[in-house]
């Protein structure tokens, strides 16, 4: 406890919590129990060995998979509830992927305003000024007309960033974003994920950058095989792990 | 909006049309016009020398050619309506056939084989014989013309390959397109129409294109039915001549319309494909 | 037994399947059924030898020939298979030559249903060589220079390594074909042979039953489709080769 600081996931006003979450696939337990809290503003690094259920366990929490058992809460809607409006829920949780998964047919600025305006039903001229907005902290103005095949990778997943953003999420996940990426254009993606979470955007974010996830992250994550095998603030889960599987993970990958 | 699309996965074709679609261009275009257009001459040639009195067999083609055409007119009229309510009515039931209600996929599974396995010849029957002639709407009576009966004939087998082929393009769209656009809380439906389909429509348009050409091919079965058309314009100039050598001059003649107007689609469908493969 | 239930059928739910009841209409379908197998049957076989030769004859190394070909294919498969049909029956039949039938009377060379076989295993055929070809063509360079460099010659290469091959490949695609022709029989019916459309139209237009016959066609065709497609499946499955999938 003595990171100080930013410690607010523990509190009441968390705006992700999950407890003992289960899913399987068939017979293959890939979420075995799983408890966390994130709160407001918090910036949390999942990490962990490949096949340990990172993305699924961000997949759960905008309920693109249902769960087996276990609660899951989002900005006070229950996930895992029968009755939870999926679409309500979607529009407080963004989830950027690892393979952009634009919408080739659209261009870069028709990609951002297309939710806002078909789901969320709002005005076209007040979106489009929206997606130029954030076109620009994305840093990509002048590629509003671009399609997606006519943008390096690095620039497609920061057109999907702003997608994202354009709902004016209460949470940004961001599944292994970099992981498809050239090593030139990683940067630039982590520039814009990192200005994010300056601005003090919640984010959830799972990734094998742990250069990044020190430096940026308010608490890491460390899971395998569908648990939760430790966390803390990153200079403790980084500097001293207490677990071997934990020490043996980043003797690994460091 | 005039820049290219980039991205795109090549059309991977599903089942059904993909022997056919999928087939390879031949440099050689004049070849196969030379081969019927040889045939003629050889023939008109054999005959110059014996018709005697009769007017030359190449003659009589030209003079019957207007009579000809305006057969197959009717080839075109009947294959382009078969097309358009096939398409319309195919693209709702390829649609139906990746519904998540079991009770809507099913049966328009069942009627997409059914109409795919059945020789178009067996469904056009179907459709002469057991369609009614003439329809009572607000006390009025509308006739049915044989060539509508006919081009509803063909839009049955139309229905079932566009159907397919819709299936086929949509479950080409990767799963991620699907994931986000619900991740973005897209309903249901507005994936399809807003995501999914704009994406398949390029991918479409050359088995569409394929099933065209084959619809207008197989326009000339109205004949064995009774519906008049090219072929059956053919078979009234051999009656009307009477003349045992013109029978296979004509028919080749017939042959190569067909073949005039069919070609270039082929073709075109070709480069289509492989422009858009290569666009990877 | 079977016929005096279909008898009642008729009396109490006015379905009058005649073929089932009446000696004649059952033996016109029966032969219906035999013509249409036998005329597939013929079909399937010429029509894969017409696609295995013009593959073959596409690799000449004399380009008149492969011109030829090329122009049969493009040629075939443009023009539409009833056409052809009248082209080959009509056309190319009237210049036959009259062989006499020994009874006194003369017949022209070739009957209506040989020429079905003809016409429409050139038109599968056109669609086999592209089939044959595309499956020689995928099967790699590598493979050939292979067979090759162990002293086959270039005909031997072709025959015991790169057809086995080349025909795994091609078999979905040729099956399609196949199912397409055996759908395409029935335009044998505008010629006159007895097959099952024909038969159909007869029992029809005798037992003025169209809907109930209808369906039995319609019914019949399925199950032969159906069939064939269990067959290629099944020859597909055969022919496999365990960790060789393209």
């Amino acid at each position: 406890m003595a990171a100080g600081g930013t410690m607010s996931g523990i509190s009441g006003d968390a705006v992700v919590s999950l407890r003992d979450v289960h899913k399987s696939f068939g017979a293959t337990e890939v979420l075995g129990g799983i408890s966390m809290d994130v709160g407001r503003g918090d910036v949390v690094c999942i990490i962990g060995p490949s096949g340990s259920g990172k993305s699924t366990l961000l997949r759960c929490i905008n309920a693109l998979v249902p769960v087996d058992r276990g609660e899951i809460v989002v900005a006070g809607m229950t996930v895992t509830s029968p009755t939870l409006d999926k679409l309500a829920l979607r529009r407080k949780v963004g989830i950027v992927f690892q393979q952009y998964n634009l919408f080739p047919h659209k261009t870069a600025l028709q990609n951002v305003m297309m939710a806002p305006i078909h789901v969320l039903k709002r005005d076209r001229r007040e979106v489009e000024e929206l997606a130029r907005q954030l076109m620009r902290k994305v840093r990509l103005s002048g590629k509003e007309a671009c399609y997606p095949g006519e943008l390096s990778g690095g620039q497609q997943q920061r057109v999907a960033i702003a997608r994202s953003l354009a709902m004016k999420p209460e949470v940004m996940m961001f599944d292994e974003v970099t992981a498809a990426l050239d090593p030139e254009t990683v940067k630039e993606v982590l520039t814009t994920i990192r200005e994010l979470a300056e601005d003090g955007m919640t984010c959830m974010l799972v990734t094998h950058e742990m250069g990044f996830a020190r430096e940026i992250a308010d608490r890491v994550y460390f899971t395998d095989r569908g648990v939760i095998v430790e966390h803390g603030p990153p200079k403790e889960l980084f500097g001293s792990p207490r677990d071997p599987r934990t020490r043996e993970f980043l003797e690994h990958v460091l | 909006m005039s820049r290219p699309f980039a991205v795109l996965l090549p059309f991977r074709p599903g089942d059904g049309l993909a022997g056919i679609a999928g087939h390879r261009a031949d440099r050689r275009a004049a070849a196969g016009l030379a081969l019927a257009a040889g045939l003629i001459l050889v023939h008109a040639a054999a005959h110059a020398a014996t018709a005697g009195a009769k007017p030359a067999v190449l003659e009589t083609l030209w003079r019957w050619t207007p009579f000809l055409l305006g057969g197959f007119v009717w080839n075109i009229v009947i294959s382009a309506l078969a097309m358009a309510v096939g398409t319309a009515l195919g693209f709702l039931l390829g649609i139906a056939q990746i519904s998540q209600v079991r009770a809507v996929r099913a049966p328009s599974w069942f009627a997409t084989q059914l109409l795919r396995n059945a020789p178009w010849l067996v469904l056009l029957f179907y459709c002469m014989y057991l369609l009614p002639f003439q329809l009572h709407v607000f006390g009025t009576r509308i006739g049915i013309p044989d060539w509508l009966k006919a081009a509803f004939g063909f839009a049955l087998p139309v229905m079932a390959y566009v159907s397919e082929i819709v299936r086929g393009a949509i479950r080409s769209i990767p799963a991620g397109q699907w994931e986000s656009a619900e991740a973005l809380s897209f309903t249901r439906s507005q994936t399809i129409w807003m995501i999914v389909i704009p994406q398949c429509l390029k991918r479409m348009l050359p088995a569409w294109m394929n099933l065209y050409a084959i619809v207008t091919m197989a326009s000339v079965l109205a004949n064995v039915v009774g519906v008049s058309e090219g072929l059956t314009a053919a078979r009234e100039m051999l009656a009307a001549e009477q003349r045992v050598e013109l029978l296979l001059p004509v028919y080749a003649y017939v042959l190569l319309w067909f073949f005039a107007y069919c070609y270039p689609i082929a073709r075109a469908t070709v480069f289509l494909e492989r422009r858009w493969a290569v666009a990877h | 037994m079977v016929a005096e239930w279909f008898r009642q059928l008729k009396e109490s739910a006015n379905v009058n399947l005649t073929i089932f009841y009446d000696r004649f209409d059952g033996l016109t379908y029966l032969n219906g059924l035999a013509t249409t197998v036998k005329l597939s049957a013929a079909c399937l076989a010429l029509s894969v030898v017409f696609g295995i030769g013009g593959a073959w004859l596409q690799r000449s190394g004399w380009a008149p020939l492969r011109w030829l070909v090329n122009g049969y294919v493009a040629f075939f498969r443009n023009t539409p298979p009833l056409a052809q049909l009248y082209f080959f029956y009509f056309g190319v039949g009237s210049i036959m030559p009259l062989i006499p039938d020994g009874a006194g009377g003369t017949h022209r060379l070739f009957d209506n249903f040989q020429w079905a076989v003809i016409s429409m295993s050139l038109f599968a055929g056109a669609f086999n060589v592209e089939i044959f070809r595309a499956g020689i063509e995928a099967v790699p360079k590598a493979t050939t220079d292979a067979a090759e460099a162990l002293g086959y010659s270039r005909f031997g290469a072709y025959i015991h390594i790169v057809l086995p091959l080349a025909f795994r490949i091609s078999l979905p695609a040729l099956n399609n074909n196949l199912v397409t022709m055996v759908k395409g029989t029935t335009i044998a019916y505008a010629i006159g042979v007895p097959e099952l459309l024909t038969a159909s139209a007869t029992i029809w237009n005798a037992s003025t039953n169209i809907p109930e016959m209808m369906n039995v066609l319609m019914i019949t065709f399925l199950a032969l489709v159906g069939i064939l497609v269990v067959a290629m499946h099944r020859i597909e499955r055969a022919l496999h080769i365990p960790g060789y999938n393209r």
